[in-house]
């Protein structure tokens, strides 16, 4: 098998062993055969939902296995071979010298304790593509072609000591410092915020150009894949869905489950009017942590009225967390204060009543933790029941599976635990506990950021669902404009611990803007060929032109 | 001033205000102590003008407080008393003896932790494989064996049987090196075999537990050997919790063997202070516990300095 084919996958299956509570070990298999190839100098995009088998594949392209994961069948030609035939020192040469890995999160993939210079160059040098002079100058080099700032000493550095869209592209220097034939992206800016991704993401772009690597670039993200990509396999739980050339899977699927990801975030929501009565009314709040001397909250108000659902948006470290330790309690407040359903709320935890807790809910971005793994669904629901309504027995139950049915999840669930739900349905569990309370307010701390596009879709639907039917008003915190956009009445922009546009929907999501929601709307990916590059010609020409 | 001069500053200031609180425990201690050391100097029979002229010559009339600040004050001049059953100088006395504590506990060390960490290292590169659970079984059992029989059987073995080394390890100035070493090689052998594997397990854990870290999949895929990416790239993240327990096994060297002094009879601290608690001789006793005190203190403190410059959050801020 020699043509010019870099990368060849033929049938490949990946087993792994499985250990689910109250069973025997056993083994299952993730992915059943999947076939693709990759050109010299091509991108391919593997796109799917978690659990799909993406990062399990890519990884087969350097005979890897994580944790459990094994390779149990067909096979992977690199460079004219079968890597899964060959032995474990050619294995050793390829991986880190031919094809080389770029992880989702570089903060951990990078050694704390050693300089990023030594970690960018130690693959090169190990498999004596350069000596450690030649290696150290290519590293400049690619650290200047990617955008670092200082390229000559930013090795020098230790990976706490650059910012993370930085270390990303540390990450993306260190694996094209040994010239490797392939590039396996794995998420490579998923953990980074919106305004900082489309940086990296140009930067891999004009890497893999002017480097001539061919690349298999994983995500769950179509419109990012679109952007990269040549062409794009499509994986559902370790099949192949479809494979084809990004303009057709983007501007012509064919596969109903392909629609279904191109068409994500079909839901519409019309923005409604203010109430005379807000819910909630934050005022003047300034607050910081115990011990610093710095406030994470700058003077911030803003109103929700009930039954409607305030999103409040900003990047990581916008202080828009916070915000909702201030309104919960949890952080006492330097200044302000937090009108509540007619009344003013104490600023700490301990000085509220039991009303006060009942009518203000919380759901969280990690329903895995916010849960007892050792309770049962009805247990966890059941909680709320007891402690503000004094429910028991039968007529508990009946609440319970009321709330399961108002969830969608049917009366069988009561007794199953956290582990055996997948993601979509803890978060549901979660509503369904926040509901019991029959709450006015319910804070949503990013409570889709950590499930697959089509789950999430189906969370909001479910949320906006349960506004009408029990008038309960959201204050929904998220990095994600799309999401915004979906489901909010009104919307307050931070940025460093301030609200830089506040308004209702429509206002604040029309021109003009201020600088920052500019940057902000115009940084979130679409789902359209050439989008990248429209957006970095644009931002350059009204930088040439100020 | 950076946080790390700040944090070392504290950790130094605090373990000098434990030894200054241990130094009171020490004198509280040997005074609550039941009997008179006046009576137990000159026995039954002495008359009672003789006891209370003693008591009067050593101070014993005084306050405890003032008798505190006394002994503290000498002490901080490096004067530990006078013993009272010899009359001699404890400072000169114990110099001579925390001299060959320091050699036996020094050769132990030198070969006891590269060789827990070695084995450590190798455990990992096996784990759950024979050589991992060979060594884990061996130095188990090691630990779990009392340390005077351990020295007892050695000594049948090695010393009797076998005529390899001497039993009873009396060691002067006029030897020389090589033969100091011939002499306690028993007691060496036996503080390894004590200390090697509450070490070697530290390692093993610390490291396994930084194997699961995203870096070290990174390591892998650049193509790296096993035993490189322990050694490169697991190793110095573990650090901090491996220099704790050996600083720990470290102390017990100096303070801990006094049962195996007593076996092979070598003149260290640890039979001094056995023949001189028996003598009821409480000068000795508390220079002693002051001197293991003060050890002890200081080589948890070297770990707690070593954890915080290991860390390269703190070497290097933002």
């Amino acid at each position: 098998m020699s043509d010019d084919k870099l990368l060849k996958v033929r049938d490949l299956k990946i087993g792994a062993t499985v250990y689910p509570p109250g069973e025997k070990p056993h083994d299952i298999e993730i992915v059943h055969g999947v076939s693709f190839e990759v050109e010299k100098g091509k991108v391919l995009g593997l796109i799917g939902e978690s659990g799909a088998g993406k990062s399990t594949i890519g990884l087969s392209a350097m005979a890897y296995g994580r944790g459990g994961v094994e390779i149990t069948g067909g096979e992977v030609w690199v460079n004219g071979r079968d890597i899964l035939k060959t032995g474990l020192g050619d294995i050793r040469a390829l991986r880190g010298g031919e094809v080389t890995y770029v992880s989702q999160s570089a903060a951990a993939s990078f050694n704390p304790a050693k300089q990023i210079m030594d970690q960018v160059t130690e693959a090169a040098i190990l498999q004596g593509k350069f000596s450690k002079k030649e290696a150290e100058a290519r590293a400049i080099e690619l650290f200047a072609k990617l955008g670092l700032p200082d390229p000559e000493n930013i090795g020098n550095r230790y990976p706490h000591q650059v910012s993370g869209g930085q270390l990303q592209r540390c990450m993306t220097a260190l694996a094209l410092c040994p010239e490797p034939d392939l590039v396996v992206f794995d998420e490579p800016t998923t953990a980074l915020d919106v305004t900082t991704q489309i940086d990296v993401l140009m930067a891999i772009k004009e890497a893999i150009r002017d480097t001539g690597v061919a690349a298999l670039y994983i995500t769950h993200d179509l419109a990012v894949v679109a952007q990269v990509s040549d062409d794009i396999l499509v994986l559902k739980m370790g099949d192949m869905v479809e494979y084809g050339s990004v303009d057709q899977i983007i501007n012509n699927p064919q596969e109903e489950y392909t629609q279904a990801l191109v068409s994500v975030r079909s839901i519409s929501h019309e923005e409604k009017e203010p109430t005379p009565e807000p819910v909630l009314k934050v005022q003047n709040i300034t607050a910081r942590y115990k011990g610093t001397n710095f406030d994470v909250l700058k003077n911030i108000n803003v109103e929700l009225h009930p039954g409607q659902t305030l999103a409040v948006v900003g990047e990581s470290g916008s202080g828009k967390s916070t915000l909702a330790r201030v309104i919960t309690g949890l952080l006492p407040q330097k200044q302000g204060r937090v009108h509540f359903a007619g009344r003013d709320l104490s600023i700490d935890l301990a000085g509220r009543d039991m009303e006060d807790l009942r009518e203000l809910q919380m759901i969280y971005q990690m329903a895995d933790v916010a849960m007892n793994p050792r309770q049962t669904v009805g247990t966890i629901i059941g909680r709320p029941l007891e402690l503000y309504f004094g429910l028991k027995g039968e007529e508990k139950r009946n609440r319970i599976i009321e709330l399961l049915d108002e969830i969608e999840m049917g009366v069988e669930f009561i007794d199953r635990y956290p582990a055996e739900l997948s993601g979509g349905q803890k978060q549901r569990v979660c509503i369904a506990r926040a509901l019991a309370a029959k709450p006015k307010l319910i804070i949503c701390d990013e409570v889709t950021s950590a499930l697959d596009p089509l789950v999430a879709d189906g969370i909001l639907k479910l949320l906006l669902d349960l506004q009408k039917v029990e008038d309960v008003a959201y204050l929904f915190i998220t990095h994600d404009l799309a999401t915004v956009k979906a489901i909010a009445d009104s919307i307050a922009v931070m940025y460093q611990g301030e609200v830089v546009r506040y308004g209702g929907k429509t206002d604040v999501l029309s021109p003009p803007f201020d600088d920052y929601t500019d940057l902000l709307l115009s940084s979130v990916p679409e789902m359209k060929l050439g989008w990248l590059e429209d957006v970095i010609a644009n931002r350059k020409m009204e930088s040439a032109g100020n | 001033m950076p946080l790390i001069v700040k944090l070392l500053v504290q950790r130094i200031a605090l373990g000098l205000l434990l030894l200054f609180l241990v130094s009171i425990l020490i004198f509280a201690g040997t005074i609550i102590l039941p009997g008179d050391v006046a009576q137990s100097i000159l026995g039954q029979s002495a008359t009672p003008e003789a006891l209370a002229n003693l008591r009067r010559d050593l101070g014993l009339n005084e306050p405890p407080v003032a008798r505190y600040f006394n002994w503290l004050g000498g002490v901080l001049q490096g004067d530990l008393g006078t013993s009272l059953a010899s009359g001699q100088d404890i400072a000169t006395a114990i110099g001579k003896r925390l001299g060959n504590t320091m050699f036996l506990a020094f050769w132990a060390a030198i070969i006891s932790v590269p060789l827990a960490i070695l084995l450590g290292l190798i455990a990992v590169r096996y784990r759950e494989r024979w050589p991992d659970k060979v060594i884990s079984a061996v130095t188990l059992a090691s630990i779990s064996v009392p340390e005077f029989l351990i020295a007892y059987v050695a000594i049948f073995v090695v010393s009797v049987r076998l005529r390899w080394a001497p039993s009873v390890t009396t060691i002067n100035d006029s030897m020389s090196l090589g033969e100091k070493l011939h002499t306690i090689s028993l007691p060496v052998a036996v503080l390894t075999l004590v200390v090697l594997a509450h070490m070697m397990r530290m390692t093993r854990a610390a490291i396994l537990n930084v194997m699961q870290s995203a870096y070290v999949e990174t390591a892998e895929l650049k193509g790296l050997r096993m035993f490189n990416i322990i050694w490169k790239h697991a190793f110095p993240n573990a650090v901090a919790p491996i220099v704790n327990v050996v600083m720990l096994n470290m102390a017990y060297l100096v303070v801990g063997v006094v049962v195996i002094e007593v076996v092979f009879t070598y003149p260290g601290m640890g039979q001094y202070l056995v023949d001189h608690v028996s003598k009821r001789d409480i000068p000795v006793v508390q220079a002693c516990g002051l001197i293991f005190a003060a050890v002890y203190i200081g080589l948890n403190m070297i770990a707690d300095i070593v954890s915080i410059v290991a860390n390269p959050r703190l070497r290097h801020p933002k």
